[in-house]
């Protein structure tokens, strides 16, 4: 190989690593989540207590573990793939029998200084475990039958626990992520039709289970969804979410009404305002200006975090770093269109944005975890038939 | 190694096909989202912006405040007084039972009351004011005020409540406010909301339930933003109300206080009436009540007090009291026959009785009058002379008459409940009775008695028109708004020969001033200030077969409401007529000996506009000639 002088650990010092290291990343994630401090600033009425102070702090902590995670060579985070997996899917284990309860699912570990969503460190964990699992493999036997059953396990296994706390959300974030890491390392396309297919199947199955007997989902999963696809049918309960994240969304019009000025949200008309419908507020306040100009960053960091992949030339990298950019990308497109009533509430964070530290932090690990693979982009892994 | 080179490069190849396929597809999944957020923010903006306001932005009323109304001289008769009060808002509060406990150390709050309250403000919303006491002193609510801190969801509050300072002496003429009930908010229409406003009040009775649209005023308006639990955050927009008409009446206070003296325990009514503009400077209706209690809410032990009165103090008699007027119509009927061609100077023998039909026609006195004239009819109230002239006229003509002097027709004044009284005639039998007119019943009507019942008002409007010649004056309670003097009506004609009037005036004057005339012991002395008038009593009872043969019980020795009603109406002076007055004392026994002497005191109290010299009444020792110890029926 051309670049052998990398070959083994420990052979690039810190300072060559900082100098490699794609600063354009960070810097964009650093003004979404300035987006998000302004907006928990401005549902607080204008206050930085008590969102936004505590959001920068975590952001702070966790925007410096970023770099840290991305000066650790990504061959150790290879070699913590599997522990890593096995720690999240534990912890995953512990919520259903020490876990906190919380608008009716058990999705919390108190760990007395935070409190941890182990769904959440589970996505990340399902990527290395993921990129892992096809880096080892041979390119060659990629599209082997047999060895999709693997994989599949992988992913089933914590998604059906997640699906169990019940959280819809995460379990579809899961498995997608889960599934494109599949897909960019190159299984049979028939796989996906197949699977495409068979979603298919599954979810009129599961869409016509509710209200008969052998209704797969819990109840207020299903009236999430029915309400989703007729808000108007329960306007005071279930729906209330839909309608008034509209109201609010639509009234902000192209201007929005100016910063902390957004009516609906200070006159508590908005549920949820600082978590999962800040985008909402967003919307109200900076009108459709606002809205796509936080769609167009999104879109920036998703479109950096590709290219930064595209350059990667190991496999385990590559697919952290898609795994990483389909997780994101996830995040902020399924919470914006549940926020404008596109898909049911299931109950996704706006990425960076959205006030919760587990997400904060575990989506600056992730890009740490791809930064690491763009610093160490051209290290050498040892091969099991080397070895 | 070529080989694995070949399969790396194919890998590659794959991955970056596969990473653009994947980039493209979330490109075109953010370019759905982009055009939601254009559908939602643009297209369909309007539809939300409205639905936002609609559920964020209340209109509120202001209510404004009441007008005022005053008398003749400027005296308040209903204003609006500051109400101290203390409301709770539960969300103020950690403990409301607590509060209520420490507040009853301050103010009387029983514990029943206490218990009541919790209920009350448990149920409400947290952030509305609920009413826990009202009208403290200002004694008790320095002391809330000095306590507040301590007082926790407990706040002073200061509103204005309606006071009528005169209580029960114009209680009947100015009314009383209270809480609009159901049917008054379905008959408001637009002022709905305003009605249905805390603590609003409109007008119950009297002039404060007819004038309520010029006394109401017009409500404020202010639009308040509220968030999604009801608390108003803030006001955007405030217009407050305007005030209601200020209302000046026609009421002189002092003759009005003195009336209502003047009848003292009786059940009776006295209305004083300027017989050329109509203003009522007196409308007294005993005994009275203090519409205050109303204000504040009646216990139902002082409702059942004022219910269970016979005198009937809710009443107000002046105007809904309909009475036989006796032989306060015979300058009806004797009007009506010398606009017929009845000559004055021609007599009738009266000697007790006329038979007519096949019964006897009494009259009051069982010797009989003698020869008597139109004036002698009058001055001795003789019945035998108005049975022939009635006879003669018949009863169209007299009804016909009666009706240009009001009686039988609705008087127009700015009170409720105004009762039209009754001017019987054939149509009127026909159509309420469904019976035949009988002659005899023209004989009975021409001495007031059968069918016809008047009001004192409208007695007192018949003077009033007698003693200005025949003109059609209407009587009036509102002689101002808002400092503006209120033109009376033009003065019509109502047709009558002045040479009639003035014969029928003449012998109103022999009634009081001339020897031998019923109410002559009554009389004014003062010169210049005499008076002219009519006794009239009104039998309550039926005289039985058995008495007329025995002779009549003595109204005394009945029970009181068995006792017959004495009627006066007179006006003064006589020379140039100014007031008129009308007197009913209810089961006040004879016209002359009860209500005339009430007529002469009120009637020289207006013109001496108060109290007046000693020498303008007889002396006591005065010898009483022509009076009939049963007095006139």
């Amino acid at each position: 190989m051309s670049i052998s002088i990398l070959n083994g650990p420990g052979h690039l010092s810190i300072g060559t690593k900082l100098l490699r290291l794609n600063w354009v990343l960070p810097v964009f994630l650093a003004i979404v989540s300035g987006v998000g401090f302004a907006m928990l600033y401005s549902v607080a009425g204008g206050d930085f207590d008590p969102w936004a102070r505590a959001q920068i702090i975590r952001f702070t902590v966790g925007f410096l573990g970023m770099f840290i995670v991305a000066m650790i060579d990504i061959r150790i985070w290879y070699k913590a793939a599997w522990p890593f997996y096995l720690f999240a899917f534990s912890l995953l284990l512990a919520v259903e029998f020490i876990g906190i309860s919380g608008k009716g699912a058990v999705r919390w570990i108190d760990l007395k200084f935070i409190r941890l969503q182990p769904s959440e460190l589970m996505k990340i964990a399902l990527v290395v475990v993921l990129a892992r699992y096809y880096h080892d493999i041979r390119p060659d036997r990629v599209k082997s039958i047999f060895l999709l059953i693997p994989p599949l396990i992988i992913i089933a296994l914590p998604a059906a626990l997640v699906l169990n706390q019940p959280d819809l959300g995460t379990t579809v974030l899961l498995v997608s992520g889960g599934i494109a890491i599949m897909f960019m390392a190159g299984v049979s396309l028939w796989f996906f039709f197949l699977l495409g297919a068979g979603t298919g199947g599954l979810i009129y199955a599961i869409f016509g289970s509710c209200g008969q007997d052998w209704q797969i989902l819990k109840n207020y999963q299903c009236r999430r969804i029915t309400t989703f696809l007729d808000p108007a049918s329960d306007p005071q309960g279930a729906g209330y979410h839909i309608t008034q994240s509209k109201i609010a969304f639509g009234s902000g019009g192209y201007n929005g009404m100016g910063f902390t000025e957004g009516p609906q949200s200070r006159l508590d008309f908005l549920p949820e305002k600082h978590t999962d419908f800040i985008f909402t507020t967003l919307g109200e306040e900076f009108g459709l200006i606002g809205a796509l100009a936080l769609l167009g960053l999104y879109m920036a960091i998703l479109f950096i975090g590709m290219l930064t992949t595209l350059r990667i030339k190991h496999t385990f990298g590559r697919l952290i770093g898609t795994g990483v950019c389909f997780t994101f990308f996830c995040y902020f497109a399924i919470n914006m269109a549940m926020v404008m009533g596109l898909a049911p509430v299931v109950g996704v964070p706006l990425p960076l944005v959205s006030y919760g530290g587990t997400s904060m932090l575990v989506i600056l690990f992730a890009f740490g975890l791809l930064l690491s693979a763009q610093v160490h982009a051209r290290v050498l892994f040892k091969k099991r038939e080397d070895a | 190694m070529i080989d694995r080179r070949k399969i790396q490069a194919s890998t590659n190849s794959r991955f970056t096909r596969r990473s653009l396929v994947l980039f493209g597809s979330q490109l075109s999944l953010a370019g759905i989202l982009g055009s939601r957020m254009y559908q939602l923010q643009v297209v369909e903006s309007g539809h939300y912006t409205e639905r936002a306001e609609r559920s964020r932005i209340r209109p509120r009323l202001i209510a404004p405040v009441r007008g005022e109304i005053y008398s003749r001289d400027g005296t308040a008769l209903a204003e609006n007084r500051q109400n101290y009060r203390v409301v709770m808002v539960r969300e103020q509060t950690d403990d409301i039972r607590l509060s209520l406990q420490k507040l009853s150390a301050l103010i009387e709050l029983t514990s029943e009351r206490q218990e009541e309250l919790y209920e009350t403000i448990r149920k409400s919303s947290p952030f509305a004011h609920v009413l826990v006491a009202e009208n403290l002193t200002w004694d008790e609510f320095a002391d809330i005020n000095a306590n507040a801190p301590a007082l926790h969801g407990i706040s002073p509050e200061i509103g204005l409540t309606r006071h009528y300072p005169k209580t029960d002496i114009t209680a009947h003429i100015v009314g009383y406010v209270g809480a609009p009930d159901n049917e008054d908010i379905k008959r408001a229409g637009t002022a709905k909301g305003l009605l249905k406003l805390p603590g609003m009040r409109i007008g119950k009775n009297g002039i404060e339930r007819i004038a309520e649209d010029s006394l109401r005023g017009t409500a404020g308006l202010r639009r308040v933003e509220r968030n999604v639990h009801g608390r108003t955050i803030r006001e955007l927009f405030r217009q407050d109300g305007i005030q209601g008409e200020r209302l000046d009446l026609t009421i002189d206070l002092d003759l009005q206080k003195y009336a209502i003296e003047r009848l003292g325990d009786e059940s009776g009514a006295v209305i004083v009436m300027d017989i050329n503009d109509g203003d009522v400077l007196a409308l007294a209706s005993t005994p009275g009540y203090d519409p205050n209690d109303f204000v504040l809410g009646l216990s139902q032990q002082q409702w059942n007090a004022l219910r269970g009165n016979e005198k009937n103090p809710l009443m107000n008699k002046a105007v809904a009291g309909a009475y036989p007027p006796g032989s306060t119509f015979k300058m009806m009927t004797l009007l009506a026959a010398l606009e017929n061609g009845i000559n004055p100077t021609d007599s009738y023998y009266c000697n007790g009785a006329l038979w007519f039909g096949n019964r006897h026609f009494n009259c009051w006195k069982r010797g009989g009058h003698g020869f008597v004239d139109a004036i002698t009819s009058i001055k001795r109230s003789c019945d035998v002379y108005f049975y022939e002239i009635a006879q003669q006229v018949g009863i169209s003509k007299i009804a016909e008459l009666s009706r240009r002097f009001g009686l039988g027709v609705e008087p127009e004044i700015e009170l409720p409940r105004v009762k039209s009284g009754v001017m019987p005639d054939r149509g009127w039998k026909e159509a309420v009775l469904g019976e035949p007119w009988y002659s005899g019943e023209t004989l009975n009507a021409g001495i007031g008695q059968g069918y016809t019942t008047a009001t004192p008002l409208q007695l007192a409007i018949m003077t009033a028109r007698l003693a200005n010649g025949g003109y059609n004056v209407k009587p009036r309670l509102i002689r101002g708004r808002n400092g503006q003097a209120i033109k009376p009506e033009p003065l019509r004609p109502l047709g009558v020969d002045a040479k009639n009037i003035a014969i029928v005036r003449k012998a109103m004057s022999s009634v009081t001033n001339e020897l031998g005339g019923t109410a002559y012991k009554s009389r004014i002395t003062a010169t210049g200030k005499e008076m002219s008038g009519k006794t009239g009593t009104a039998q309550v009872r039926r005289i039985s077969v058995a008495e007329r043969q025995t002779g009549v019980i003595k109204n005394e020795d009945l029970p009181w409401r068995l006792r017959d009603h004495a009627l006066f109406v007179a006006f003064a002076p006589t020379d140039k007529p100014r007031y008129a007055i009308a007197v009913v004392v209810e089961h006040g026994g004879g016209g002359s000996t009860v209500a005339a002497p009430i007529a002469r005191d009120v009637l020289l109290h207006a013109q001496y506009k108060g109290k007046p010299p000693p020498d303008s009444v007889p002396k006591e020792a005065d010898p009483i000639f022509g009076q009939d110890p049963l007095g006139p029926v």
